[in-house]
């Protein structure tokens, strides 16, 4: 790595860091409260919601893309509501390429966070109801605090799983320099571009040392979360 | 009064249990490892919903299934201690304590931080986590934040049970000072008879999800349905009487007990105060008359009131000693021999060592639930 980075790979890197950073900060609530409910809930239909819920793991990305397209285009019915009522446009925008990054890596937060959850013991709720801890106020004192690890590894991991996110990203958002052109949107138009081998290079690189240093980030924030919550 | 009937299936098992638990006081439900007393206290703390029946504490009504009627465990006010302590991990022992008394309502406590901290000894463990704490201080604390919530009922499920005996030994006076210091009631479970012996009040005997006996404890420990659950070993009579005097360099107290005074080996005793002792009847020894020149320290004079069958080759003789009954085990062979019946005049003789380490701090007499703090 050589050279300060250009004007189009900063462009580049930035919107990777926001696409991956809106998709996490909107889909961690929800993420948690469908961990909480698949983990804590029986009921009718709670395997095929799972199974849903982890569809975007199996499935072709390019495939998500084009269901999102499906239903969120601007002339889709839920892409046109939006519209109309709110002003907010998701095809081919940034909040569009956030959107495909967070049904991307929506499973990954949710098994984090699952598994996290499974490891709080039911009974410690139980002690806090005899304490005089309501629904809510159990969920926040007790069980939240000790899916803190979990919910923090799942939204690193899904960050860091975020700023590489292609396919679902280019069919959704599409590639348009400076809106939804992130990292990989970026190495692959450099690699498509006969002159563009030095740039290719450089956008790797710069996806390699990301990448590491989020699992690295990643690794030592749950040690210390772990310490705080005494486990 | 804490009023029970309720019955429960799980699986194969059924409890169909009623009994009352006089408040205050401390109710033990003893018996057997699943004959259903931890299902029952479930019940009582709300965690649990019975198939049919109902709980009631005082005027309030808990539970009530003809009604569809119940409080929601949060609102019940009774605390719980675990067997397992359940302290929250992600909070330093103050945080653990103050969880209870934060959800207390804002009417002025009853029982306070301060006095609750020193009760149990627990001022050097304020700043722990609960993953640094040994295991019979973590019942401490879990005692301690179920305190502080302000509870109207405090039911103990086992909560030395997963202590080894040395860490029993260092909790069970904290919660005898719990019992005498505090008007609360309880309700604590266990399967060894000698917490009973040292805790309870009352005791509620189940077997096979029936209550089999309740009663004062000093009244069910002649019964034979306890005998049956203690075993022939344990099997004794349990009495209570007030010291009389003591010689702390011989190291003996003396114990009034019915019309008569026993003699027995314990330092620290206090005069005046009230003991309860445990007399297992393998260790009396009848005569049919006063002997001189033994070592044994005690011989008191009764009359047999009963002569009742107890294991294959012996029997119970029960000696009634001005209104305190001693039972004591002899061989059938023994009883021939002197040709023992009912109203005759027996010497009941003890050694003063034997009774070593059963004897107890009594149970104070239930008392207005009003504290002075002290």
């Amino acid at each position: 790595m050589n050279g300060a980075l250009n004007s189009a790979e900063l462009d580049a890197l930035r919107l990777s860091l926001e696409v991956a950073v809106r998709s996490v900060v909107f889909s961690l609530p929800l993420a948690v409260v469908i961990a909480w409910v698949l983990t804590r809930t029986r009921f009718i239909g709670r395997t095929l919601f799972d199974a849903f819920v982890h569809l975007p793991l199996v499935l072709p990305p390019v495939a998500v893309g084009y269901a999102l397209l499906i239903v969120f285009g601007t002339r889709a019915p839920v892409g046109a509501w939006l519209r109309a009522h709110f002003g907010i446009e998701l095809a081919f925008t940034t909040a569009g390429a956030a959107l495909a990054t967070a049904v991307m890596t929506f499973p990954l937060m949710v098994r984090a966070i699952r598994l996290s959850l499974d490891n709080v013991d039911p009974g410690l709720e139980a002690a806090a109801r005899t304490l005089g801890a309501g629904p809510v106020d159990r969920f926040f004192s007790v069980t939240l605090p000790l899916m803190l690890p979990g919910i923090l590894a799942g939204a690193v991991t899904a960050f860091a799983a975020g700023l590489g996110e292609f396919g679902a990203v280019i069919t959704f958002a599409a590639n348009i320099p400076g809106v939804t052109r992130t990292l990989p949107l970026a190495l692959y138009t450099a690699m498509q571009s006969p002159d563009g081998d030095a740039l290719a290079l450089h956008l790797a690189g710069l996806s390699f040392l990301l990448g590491f240093l989020g699992l690295l980030a990643a690794e030592l924030l749950v040690r210390r979360v772990r310490r705080f919550v005494g486990r | 009064m804490l009023r029970v009937s309720v019955r429960k299936r799980r699986g194969d098992f059924t409890l169909q249990a009623a009994f009352a638990a006089p408040t205050p006081g401390v109710t033990a439900l003893f018996g057997p490892s699943g004959s259903g007393k931890s299902t029952l206290v479930d019940i009582i703390s709300g965690l649990l919903s019975p198939d049919e029946g109902e709980v009631r504490l005082g005027d309030t009504l808990l539970t009530d299934t003809r009604l569809s009627a119940s409080l929601p465990v949060e609102r019940r006010r009774i605390g719980y201690v675990f067997q397992d302590a359940r302290l929250f991990p992600h909070l330093s022992v103050t945080g653990n304590l103050r969880y209870g008394a934060q959800r207390a309502g804002p009417a002025t406590p009853v029982i306070v931080f301060d006095e609750v901290v020193s009760l149990l000894g627990l001022g050097a463990l304020l700043h722990r986590r609960p993953r640094e704490l040994s295991g019979g201080e973590k019942q401490r604390v879990a005692l301690g934040r179920a305190l502080l919530a302000q509870p109207q009922l405090l039911l103990l499920d086992e909560p030395l049970g997963s202590l080894d005996l040395a860490r029993r030994q260092e909790v069970l006076p904290y919660l005898e000072a719990l019992r005498d210091r505090l008007s609360i009631p309880m309700v604590y479970v266990s399967h060894e008879f000698e917490e009973v012996l040292r805790l309870a009040t009352h005791l509620v005997l189940l077997d096979a999800g029936r209550v089999v006996l309740e009663g004062p404890v000093s009244e069910v420990s002649l019964r034979p349905e306890l005998r049956s659950i203690v075993g022939p070993e344990l099997t004794g009579s349990v009495l209570e009487g007030v010291v009389t005097g003591c010689n702390e360099a011989a190291g003996v107290a003396d114990l009034a007990v019915g019309s008569g005074t026993l003699r027995l080996s314990l330092r620290g005793a206090v005069p005046g105060t009230r003991l309860r002792l445990q007399l297992l009847a393998r260790d009396i020894i009848l005569s049919t008359r006063e002997i001189a020149g033994l070592s044994v320290r005690n011989a008191v004079c009764g009359t047999i009131a009963e002569i009742s069958p107890d294991e294959e080759d012996t029997v119970l003789v029960s000696v009634d000693i001005g209104g305190a009954i001693v039972l004591a085990r002899i061989t059938r062979a023994a009883l021939a021999a002197l040709g023992l019946h009912t109203g005759q005049p027996i010497w009941a003789l003890v050694k003063a060592v034997s009774m070593r380490g059963h004897a107890f701090r009594a149970p104070m007499r239930p008392e207005p639930p009003s504290r002075s703090p002290s």
